[in-house]
């Protein structure tokens, strides 16, 4: 089944890259960009019938190693 | 997870569950019976929960020193030479060239434990912003590094991440990383160290004083925005008027951002050349509470803060949150009125951020206005000065005669070649290239020796600022007061190596719980071996940091002292003595002689056979100052090729680093293969090409200095004659377990 | 007067102190310019230096090629003066396309610094034009995302390295383009220009920088 992991900084973290991608974007013009944040995305291929299960596998490495938990929140979609 | 230790940036910590909620407010935020009672007694009235979230920072112990400052007044601390002593952000001294050194050193133990990237990435920017504040351009560090054994998945990870971290925050914000060590050992498995040390430049006109100034003058806040960084409180937010519960309020780690550090040192240094600002200080632990009163004490005024004209990262933040959040790269200046227009177009040229949140006022109070409501009025000084200080109880440990008593009855190990392969391939030992070729250490063109040597030398116009870091946990866990002493020795011995003599002395103390009587009495004896060495060898101790409550489950650290040593060698000799300078042919000499061999304590008990007892030796200031003395003059005179302090794995070590770094054997012969690796501090090797070594023996009569010759470089192995046995250790081998130590072991890592 | 040279700073970049103090070592003029000054009108050449500009977030080099300044880049690129990256300049030229590919992490995903080892492959350039085809420099590596690609297969590599330190295509250490006016380099040639901090094999290369300035009049 694919798999897609998003690993998201915790809103209460700062994010400096974001911070200085939203001053270039206000630098060349883009005045309507409120905030912008950097994320990372993994695809997972995984081997599996059951959706939750793959889901919980794919939560418990996501605690395990995708996502550093004192940084990060992460979510999970499973596609097909 | 570990107990929390109420010390260093105890609020950047992960959340804990809540308290229950019959606990009072005072003591969730780590502060006892009898200091909330001085409080109110300060006060006059009940803290607001900003003043009691303020008290509870400023009185920790990381900022209070309270159980170590009765004792740290011991040190010597002065030196013509010293423009600024301990107390400030940095050690400032006279190199007597039109230029002044700053120099400091900090832990950021605890923060690296809970996210080793960022814990040792903001540990760096925040030793940066402390040399920053002095008016001085950083210009090199050194890491201190320390985790539990490398064969540990957690100690690979934990490693991984402070030096990626180091990497990471060192080289983007544009100070080399020069030297540092890098060990690992049992004690640290679940409390690693991490000691950052930097040094900084700036003319002898041009110091900073972290002062507020006169009534009337402004502050300014400069840097990233204010968000809610370091704010664990996991206590504090569980107080009165908190709702711990609130997602909104968990503690957060810090976050580093080395673009942003980098343009507030040139827009700061900016400001210093222009003369825009009074003072200055940046933001630490307790953010810019303790920034405001630190300042207003130290100029005997008041501040006033205007906490809604702070910029912020988030919105909704509430007063407690404002005063001590600790985010990043921030400072707090003090700047005339009609100047501070000026100020604030130097941070807009930069893209620096800056707001004006406060101003200086006359009296002593520092006071906090949010949404037009004083949220916080308390006296400056009673955070600083007023700070409660401890007598704690302490006596010598009844296990320390048992573990004197402990010694290894010595057999000769049937291979001494094998002891060798053995040392060099323990990572303690090896070769950190695998460390610090991840660091910038190249940049400005000044690195004229980097890390890798006993000791880095950064020039300075026709003069070298050399420095050394040591630290050595289980000697100093054998006997902490000459455990202590000898690392003074071995850093100025280190220095000798490039002919540089002290000037002043850093140190960063790791201990267990003060509240521990073993534990207290390893610092006090600690801080009398360093006063001692200091004295003897008469360089001053300019700065410090005290890290208590490294422990683990009620266990804590061996004592950890490590001492940064910043010496001068002017003028730049004219042959800078280099590991790799060997050539075929040249002769092997040690300087000094250690008659009584004594292995306690070290790195061959250790790693050949797991044996950490004994009583280590006491060093010797007369034999010590006149080695030190005679290689000094051998190096301004240009006579070694190549010099090697002896520490770490002893002699045979430091033989075995001279040909791998030159990549050619050596016939080495001894009497006493105990001599071979002993760690006395009081040795150097030395080698000089044949032409020289009439020199080297006519200047060792004339200072009345020891001096043997051990052999002669030259073949491909290091072959060993004593007098029943010769052997030979292939160069080839010695370089693959030196230099593949650390690497082969990483190779293994993943992350967990 | 000699040519003056233009070492472009954006915030972040760090090595600019250490390109000026090369160049005028060498009897060269360089001064620093920052990255919203628009205008490069007087000066010879131009050295986009190293560092981290704008942090390298979102992608090294990215956000610094929307800056003012690289217009004014990309004009003295056109007319054929020399137009010279180091290292996190070279992906500044990279990400403004003024130079084909673009940059990754080094193979084994760890900052570099140390001492390399490139031969010299393309002498007709701004960079190499004093040196011999095969001479072997050794001269610093400095980066994180050092390892060049180019899909296109346009790029003219100048310098190989002689092992494969970060995986970069054709061991690529430095790249030109067709007319060998603007060239990238990797490893910092203004860091080897000293015997006392290791090498000044980074001499003939700056040297051959500072001649290209010569050869095209400036206009004020």
């Amino acid at each position: 089944m694919r798999v897609t992991v998003r690993v998201i900084r915790r809103p209460d973290i700062a994010d400096p890259q974001g911070a200085t991608t939203l001053r270039a974007l206000h630098d060349l013009g883009f005045s309507q960009v409120r905030s912008v944040r950097v994320d990372r995305t993994l695809h997972l291929e995984v081997d599996g019938d059951d959706p939750e299960a793959v889901r919980s596998a794919v939560d418990e490495m996501c605690r395990r190693l995708l996502a550093n938990p004192v940084l990060e929140d992460f979510e999970v979609e499973v596609t097909e | 997870m570990r107990e929390l230790p109420p010390e260093e940036d105890a609020l950047s910590i992960v959340a804990q569950e809540a308290p229950p909620e019959a606990e009072p407010a005072h003591r969730l935020l780590g502060l006892t019976d009898e200091e909330y009672r001085s409080i109110l007694d300060l006060l006059g009235r009940e803290p607001t929960p900003a003043e009691l979230a303020v008290y509870s920072v400023m009185w920790s112990e990381h900022c209070s020193y309270k159980s170590s400052r009765v004792h740290l007044g011991r040190l010597p601390t002065e030196a013509p030479w010293v423009v600024m002593g301990p107390g400030e952000n940095a050690g400032v001294v006279d190199l007597g060239n039109g230029w002044c050194a700053a120099l400091r050193i900090e832990s950021h133990n605890h923060p690296s434990f809970v996210e080793p990237f960022q814990g040792a990435a903001t540990g760096v920017g925040g030793i940066i912003r402390d040399i920053l504040t002095v008016g001085a351009r950083p210009v090199a560090l050194w890491d201190q590094i320390r985790f539990g054994p490398i064969d540990h998945d957690r100690s690979r990870y934990l490693f991984g991440g402070v030096v990626s971290g180091i990497a990471w925050y060192g080289n983007a914000v544009g100070v080399p990383t020069v030297g540092g060590e890098t060990a690992f050992a049992e004690t640290y498995s679940a409390n690693p160290l991490v000691n950052v040390m930097c040094l900084g430049l700036l003319p002898r006109d041009r110091v900073v004083r972290a002062t507020a100034g006169n009534p009337g003058n402004v502050a300014v806040l400069l840097g990233a925005p204010t968000g809610r960084d370091g704010i664990g409180g996991a206590s504090i937010l569980a107080s009165a008027g908190f709702d711990a519960t609130s997602e909104s309020k968990r503690p957060s780690v810090q976050v580093g951002d080395p673009f942003q550090g980098k343009k507030l040192i040139e827009a700061c240094l900016e400001l210093y050349e222009r003369g825009l600002v009074v003072g200055i200080q940046d933001l630490g632990a307790g953010g810019i509470s303790c920034a405001a009163s630190e300042t207003a004490a130290r100029a005997g005024v008041g501040v006033e803060l205007d906490l809604d004209r702070i910029h912020v990262r988030e919105e909704g933040m509430d007063p407690a949150e404002l005063l001590i959040s600790e985010s990043q790269e921030r400072m707090l200046a003090f700047v005339v009125p009609e100047r501070v227009e000026e100020v604030l177009e130097v941070a807009r040229r930069w893209e620096v951020d800056a707001s004006v949140v406060g101003r200086v006022v006359a009296g002593d109070r520092v006071v906090a206005r949010h949404h037009g409501r004083v949220v916080l009025d308390l006296p400056a000084a009673s955070l600083t000065d007023g700070a409660p200080a401890y007598r704690r109880p302490y006596g010598e440990p009844q296990w320390m005669e048992d573990l004197w008593s402990n010694t290894l009855s010595m057999v000769r190990p049937p291979r001494l070649g094998d002891a060798l392969l053995r040392l060099l391939d323990d990572p303690s030992v090896a070769s950190a290239r695998w460390v610090y070729e991840q660091y910038d250490h190249m940049l400005f063109l000044d690195t004229v020796v980097g890390p890798g040597a006993d000791a880095s030398l950064t020039r300075v116009d026709r003069a070298g600022l050399v420095v050394s870091t040591d630290g050595n946990g289980r000697v100093c866990y054998l006997d902490p007061r000459r455990g202590a002493a000898r690392l003074v020795w071995e850093a100025a011995a280190n220095l000798a190596t490039l002919g540089a003599r002290p000037l002043a002395v850093v140190d960063n103390l790791n201990f267990g719980n003060p509240e521990d009587p073993d534990v207290m009495w390893q610092f006090v004896e600690t801080v009398q071996g360093l006063a001692e060495a200091c004295t003897q060898l008469g360089v001053p101790v300019v700065g410090g940091n005290v890290s208590f409550y490294n422990e683990t489950e009620g266990k804590s650290i061996h004592p950890t002292p490590v001492v940064g040593m910043l010496g001068i060698v002017d003028p730049l000799p004219e042959q800078i003595p280099r590991w790799e300078n060997v050539e075929e042919g040249d002769e092997l000499w040690i300087v000094g002689s250690d008659p009584t061999p004594n292995l306690a304590g070290s790195a061959f008990e250790q790693v050949v056979f797991g044996h950490v007892g004994g009583r280590p030796a006491s060093t010797n200031p007369t034999r010590g100052n006149s080695v030190l003395g005679l290689v000094r003059r051998l190096v301004a005179e240009g006579i070694p090729v190549a010099l090697h302090d002896v520490s770490d794995g002893g002699l045979l070590v430091a033989v075995a680093e001279l040909c791998i770094a030159a990549r050619i054997g050596v016939g080495l012969s001894y009497s006493d293969w105990r001599a071979l690796f002993s760690e006395d501090p009081h040795r150097i090797v030395a080698v000089v090409s044949p032409a020289d070594s009439h020199r080297l023996v006519d200047a060792a009569r004339r200072q009345g200095v020891e001096i043997s010759r051990l052999g002669t470089f030259g073949g491909d192995s290091i072959l060993l004659e004593g007098p029943d046995r010769r052997e030979a250790v292939p160069l080839e081998e010695a370089s693959a377990a030196h230099l593949g130590a650390i690497p082969r072991r990483m190779a293994t890592s993943h992350a967990t | 007067m000699s040519p003056v040279t233009a070492v472009v700073v954006f915030p972040g970049t760090n090595c600019e102190r250490d390109v000026i103090r090369a160049l005028r070592a060498l009897g060269g003029e360089a001064e620093a310019v920052w990255h919203r000054d628009a205008d490069l009108s007087g000066f010879a050449g131009v050295v986009l230096p190293g560092g981290f500009a704008h942090g390298d977030y979102l992608r090294p080099g990215a956000i610094a090629a929307t800056s003012p300044i690289m217009a004014a880049v990309r004009r003295m690129a056109g007319e054929g003066r020399p137009v010279l990256g180091i290292c996190n300049g070279w992906q500044v030229l990279c990400e403004a396309g003024l130079l084909p590919g673009a940059h990754i992490a080094n193979r084994d995903l760890r900052f570099i610094c140390r001492f390399v080892e490139v031969e010299v492959v393309d002498t007709d350039t701004v960079l190499t034009s004093t040196l011999q085809v095969g001479q072997v420099l050794r001269i610093p590596l400095n980066s994180y995302e050092g390892a060049w690609v180019d899909p296109s297969g346009e790029g003219r590599v100048v310098l190989r390295y002689r092992d494969d330190p970060n995986g970069s295509q054709g061991r690529a250490a430095a790249v030109a383009d067709g007319r060998g006016n603007v060239v990238g380099v990797m490893p910092h040639p203004e860091r080897a220009v000293d015997h006392l901090t290791g090498s000044t094999d980074g001499v003939p290369l700056l040297e051959s920088y500072l001649a290209a300035l010569e050869r095209l009049p400036v206009h004020a």
